[in-house]
């Protein structure tokens, strides 16, 4: 993709645009700097571009798997009402990268 | 003998004989890795000193007759685990210096069987990776080179590169690994040794940092089959704190090593014959079903034909799990923290998760929130979880008819670090053979079974019926025996 | 006729629906085994696993899915067998995890149906759209520091019922009445104790306006109501703001609000503003729930009575509709009516209890579940009353002195000698000495000034400390007078 022309062609084709690609950085919290948007979009792109195969697939009337057990009649187990845990604010708190006094400190957060 | 070439079985018999005591034992792994690690850097963290504490407590367990089934057994364990007071990293900036105060079940099921932990493994961060080269610790070279090629540096594989090459390079008995599309198999293959994803739901997930749920099973790597089978009967066993752990009886692995295979249906799937499928892996892989015939078994095509599109699949599936998973890394009660004068919560959340992750994990985070958001949820990850289903029923219309399934373990040997580094595709390539395993919960194990023109080692996989260990362990067992792979890597203990 | 606000281009009718969060009493929350008690010191009732640490995995409490059973049977709604949860994914401050685990597509009770009571004595049944089970989030305190806040993680994890009804209510009673009869099941199932000031329930109020006779227009969310009043307060502000957005020309916007108690008005929550897409899906580390329908059906057999059988129950035995009504609104009310009229006469009981035992706790500020005389007592008062132990008024002189000294009637009886006197020889002899200290008025109530008839029967029982049993009082002097 050396020449200007051939990548503006290349992005034209692109599913996704800056603007998409932008959203899900902010959706997922992630900062992008300008430049890395397009690096972004172009890598993306064309992962997106390679999975489009799976349309092909007839996929009508499957009941899609969730989750991994390879069977397919899995089920929940439950526990007892139990305390069991708990008690330990300063393990809690021990990793907090702005630990006060009992609580984890953030910037002000307004509503 | 050097005490690092001892196999593990071979040295549980010989701490039971006496002839060496743990102490020793890791004194000579603590050693190769001082001597290694530097250039392999398989280890993130080394904790000798913890290490040795345990050896000597086992080398006194055993005096008092308490004799675990790993007792004074050293071992690597992947940067994954968490493990209590030991920094766990996952192989990322943003948990940097985080040190977890629990410790995972299967490392927890390890050291109550006797086990020694030398330290840490590298991986690729967050487990996201097929040649340990995404880990923010630095990439892992690989123990082996091209005979024809010595400078070159290898990839070791990944995402479990630091476990699979500190195994290879004698720099642990045996390793724990987990594999989320290939991340066991991939890696062992690389660097010539066996390695086995069991069954979905077979080790408890508890403890272990979470990159795509549905698909994360932990299993170990190891020299030979049987000491992989030792290890998972240790790892392996119904934890109530995973909702998805089995709650089945844990076999005796490496009693069924010796079944052999007499009368087995051995299935080989049409659809893996690729188009431009390098020459040494289809002659390697036939190799393998004439060594198993010779054996006794019966081969048997099969059909997946959803098989194609498990890797779309997977990079789907596993993609938008890990965007969910890896959305608890913000800066708030663990990890890193970026802010700048004036940051507001939303700005500390997104320069963290920036300046944390590594371009790869920040990657498949953004294709996960793309494939769930609004509007295409269904064109996505409703289809990829339909085509999922569809591969997981080709299994079992292929069980109907086989024991067993053989495949090549990749598709190459262990390339270049410099290699495939640029498109992230051709990198996703690699987990061709090992991905439908992951989306069908069945196990597998990779076998070193020969050498490629250049020297390199190259593996077989073996892929089971859900919770069917055994014939995985007896089918592999026969191709080690087999293949009789003695080639070592050039870089090891004691060389 | 329908509730509508008069605007300037006429009358407005309100659509209202309610999401109701409501806490599910458990000892453990829904995921972790942290315990669940409120007021404990911050983040000591915190796991691992509530505080999203890496490796930590969600297990289901067997009590809260029991408890999200028994409401969907109290609202008399569809108990789905097979439900399963999602992963809601958003980023906020007090979200361990980055994604609520609730059910998005799946919830385990599906459809049901409450009738409520309005102030006229209308019954109107709301539909209920279904009830999910979901974690609750940690709570952001904002006014310990000046530029930061600060994260409590003790609630994060408890579990939550969400009551989504039908867009079924038509008024700001409506939707009071509609919360409190949710609330008052809740409260008899023993599934969340209602405490609306603790958090323990709160609810998100959809509103919108339209002209009779058309379809919805474009709703609004007011989030996080914590009281019925205040439930009231917003459905008519924001149906007024709403009504002067469509009437000066202008367009309903589809948007979160909060309600401003302090004055009264809805305000736009924008910090909210991008986190409409919660990218959910299927929670991989939970398999689905699966529930044995011997298990439901056990549940069900042991359900308490619930609020309306009870005041059927109540009706039947004989009490005003006014009575059971008030009985029946509070459980322990009613609990405490049944202890008192348990092989008594009902509706001297019901007498009692909404008389002057009501009046006590209204004066005494107290409440009856801690109430200033036992159910017992009230009850052994009523047996003294019936025995003829004590006349009507001796038994509230016997009631003030159980308020004051919480003791048992038959001890202040004793006591004070406050027995009733039914010894018709006793009284025949108090009421000889009346009528001698006033032979005046012996006479002239025989010449015919029968209204003297009081005075006797008033001197007697003053001259016997009011022990004297009136019917046998008047009866004596009737017959002396008449002597
Ligand atoms: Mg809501
Ligand atoms: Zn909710």
């Amino acid at each position: 993709m050396g020449k200007p022309r051939q990548i503006k062609d290349f992005l034209k084709k692109m599913s996704l645009d800056t603007a998409t690609i932008r959203r899900i950085a902010s959706l997922a919290r992630i900062r992008l700097d300008e430049s890395e948007v397009q690096q972004a979009q172009a890598e993306i792109n064309g992962i997106l571009g390679w999975i489009e195969q799976l349309q092909e697939v007839e996929t009508e009337g499957v009941e899609p798997m969730a989750g991994g057990s390879p069977v397919a009649q899995a089920r929940a187990r439950l526990r007892p009402d139990v305390v069991t845990d708990g008690g330990q604010a300063d393990a809690i708190l021990a990793n907090a990268p702005d630990r006060q006094g009992e609580y984890f400190g953030v910037p002000k957060v307004v509503e | 003998m050097h005490p690092t070439d001892f196999t593990l079985r071979g040295a549980i018999d010989a701490l039971n004989e006496g002839t060496i005591s743990s102490v020793e034992l890791t004194n000579a792994h603590l050693d190769g890795i001082a001597k290694l690690n530097p250039r392999l850097n398989a280890y993130i963290t080394v904790t000798a000193e913890k290490a040795l504490a345990a050896a000597k407590a086992s080398d006194e367990r055993r005096r008092q007759g308490t004799v675990g089934a790993l007792e004074g057994i050293p071992l690597a364990i992947k940067d994954l685990f968490c493990t209590a007071g030991t920094r766990t990293t996952a192989g990322s900036r943003i948990l940097d210096s985080f040190v977890p105060p629990y410790e995972s079940t299967v490392s927890q099921n390890l050291l109550d069987d006797g086990a020694v932990f030398l330290g840490k493994a590298n991986l690729d961060e967050f487990a996201m990776g097929s040649s340990n080269t995404t880990s923010a610790s630095g990439p892992v070279e690989n123990p082996w080179s091209r005979a024809n090629d010595p400078d070159t540096r290898l990839v070791p594989g990944g995402s479990s590169g630091g476990s699979a090459a500190a195994v290879a390079a004698r720099l642990a008995l045996g390793a724990t690994a987990t594999d989320t599309g290939g991340s066991i198999r991939q890696p062992a293959a690389f660097c010539g040794i066996a390695g086995i994803k069991p069954t979905y739901g077979r080790c408890s997930r508890f403890g272990i940092v979470a990159f795509a749920s549905s698909l994360d099973q932990a299993g170990p790597v190891a020299r030979t089959v049987e000491d992989c089978a030792i290890l998972l009967k240790s790892m392996a066993g119904f934890d109530p704190r995973d909702s998805t752990s089995a709650d089945m009886p844990v076999p005796d692995f490496a009693k069924a090593c010796e079944r052999g295979v007499k009368g087995l249906r051995i299935g080989v799937p049409k659809e893996y014959r690729l188009d431009g499928m390098a020459p040494e892996i289809v002659a390697l892989w036939e190799q393998g079903l004439a060594w198993l015939r010779d054996a006794g078994a019966e081969t048997v095509e099969v059909s997946l034909p959803h098989a194609k599109y498990a890797l779309p699949t997977y990079y789907i599936v596993a993609p938008a799990e890990a965007s969910s998973n890896l959305a608890r890394y913000d800066g708030v009660r663990f990890g890193m923290r970026v802010t700048e004068p004036g940051s507001d919560l939303r700005d500390l959340y997104e320069r963290t998760r920036a300046a944390g992750f590594g371009a790869e994990v920040r990657r498949r985070i953004m294709i996960g929130t793309y494939v769930l958001s609004a509007g295409y949820y269904d064109a996505y990850y409703l289809k990829a979880q339909k085509v999922r289903a569809l591969i997981r029923r080709d299994f079992e219309q292929a069980y109907e008819k086989v024991d067993a399934i053989l495949t090549p373990a990749t598709p190459s040997a262990a390339f270049g670090m410099d290699e495939k580094q640029d498109d992230p595709v051709a990198m996703y390539l690699n987990d061709i053979f090992t991905v439908t395993a992951n989306l069908a919960g069945l196990p597998g194990l990779a076998v070193p079974a020969g050498l490629d023109g250049q020297g390199l080692p190259l593996g077989l996989q073996v892929i089971g019926r859900a919770f069917d260990e055994e014939t995985v362990f007896a089918v592999g067992r026969t191709l080690e025996r087999a293949a009789n792979f003695t080639a070592l890597p050039g870089l090891r203990a004691g060389a | 006729m329908s509730y509508t606000i008069e605007g300037r281009t006429g009358p407005w009718e309100l659509v209202i629906g309610l999401e109701i969060h409501a806490q599910v009493i458990s000892q453990a929350k829904l995921f972790s085994g942290a315990a669940t008690a409120f007021g404990a010191e911050p983040n000591s009732q915190v796991s691992f696993i509530d505080a999203g640490f890496p490796g930590m995995l969600p297990v289901i409490n067997q009590e809260c899915v029991a408890q999200a059973v028994r409401t969907g049977l109290g609202l008399n709604a569809q108990v789905n067998l097979w439900s399963r949860f999602d992963r809601k994914n958003y980023f906020y401050a007090d979200l361990p995890q980055g994604y609520q685990i609730s059910q998005f597509a799946h919830p385990i009770i599906g459809e049901g149906a409450v009738e409520i009571t309005l102030g006229d004595g209308t019954t109107k049944t709301i539909g209920i759209t279904r009830l999910h089970l979901e974690q609750d989030a940690g709570k952001s305190l904002h006014d310990q520091h000046a530029t930061k806040s600060f994260i409590d993680l003790n609630r994060s994890g408890v579990a939550l019922m969400e009551i989504v009804s039908e867009p079924d209510m038509r008024s700001p009673e409506e939707a009071g009445a509609y919360l409190t009869k949710i609330r008052q099941i809740l409260r008899y199932l023993g599934t969340c104790d209602g405490n609306m000031d603790e958090g323990s329930m709160r609810a998100d109020v959809n509103v919108s306006v339209r002209k009779a006779g058309e379809g919805f227009r474009t709703r609004c969310e007011v989030k996080n109501v914590n009281s019925i009043r205040f439930v009231m307060q917003a459905v008519e502000a924001e149906a007024r703001r709403q009504i002067e957005v469509w009437e000066s020309g202008e367009e309903v916007f589809q948007e979160t609000r909060l309600f401003d108690t302090a004055r009264g008005v809805t305000r736009s929550m924008r910090s909210k503003e991008d986190a409409h897409d919660y990218r959910y899906f299927p929670e991989p580390d939970l398999p689905p729930l699966v529930l044995d329908s011997d298990w439901v059906a056990a549940l069900k057999a042991a359900l308490p009575e619930l609020p309306d059988a009870r005041r059927a129950r109540y009706t039947a035995m004989g009490l005003t509709a006014y009575d059971a009504h008030v009985l029946t609104l509070e459980k322990e009310t009613a609990v405490f009516f049944e202890t008192v009229a348990k092989g008594r006469d009902a509706k001297l009981a019901a007498n009692w209890v909404t008389g002057d035992f009501f009046a006590a706790l209204n004066r005494l500020k107290r409440d009856v579940s801690d109430p200033p005389v036992t159910a017992e007592n009230l009850g052994a008062l009523l047996d003294l009353i019936s025995d003829k132990t004590l006349s009507g008024s001796l038994a509230k002189q016997v009631f003030e002195a159980m308020l004051e000294t919480g003791k048992a009637p038959g001890e202040i009886v004793e006591e004070r000698g406050l027995k009733q006197v039914t010894d018709t020889g006793a009284i025949e002899a108090v009421v000889a000495q009346v009528m001698a200290a006033n032979a005046d008025k012996v006479a002239e109530y025989r010449s015919g000034k029968e209204k003297l008839f009081g005075f006797f029967v008033g001197q007697t029982m003053k001259a016997m400390q009011g022990k004297g049993n009136p019917a046998l009082v008047n009866e004596v002097v009737k017959t002396a007078l008449a002597g």
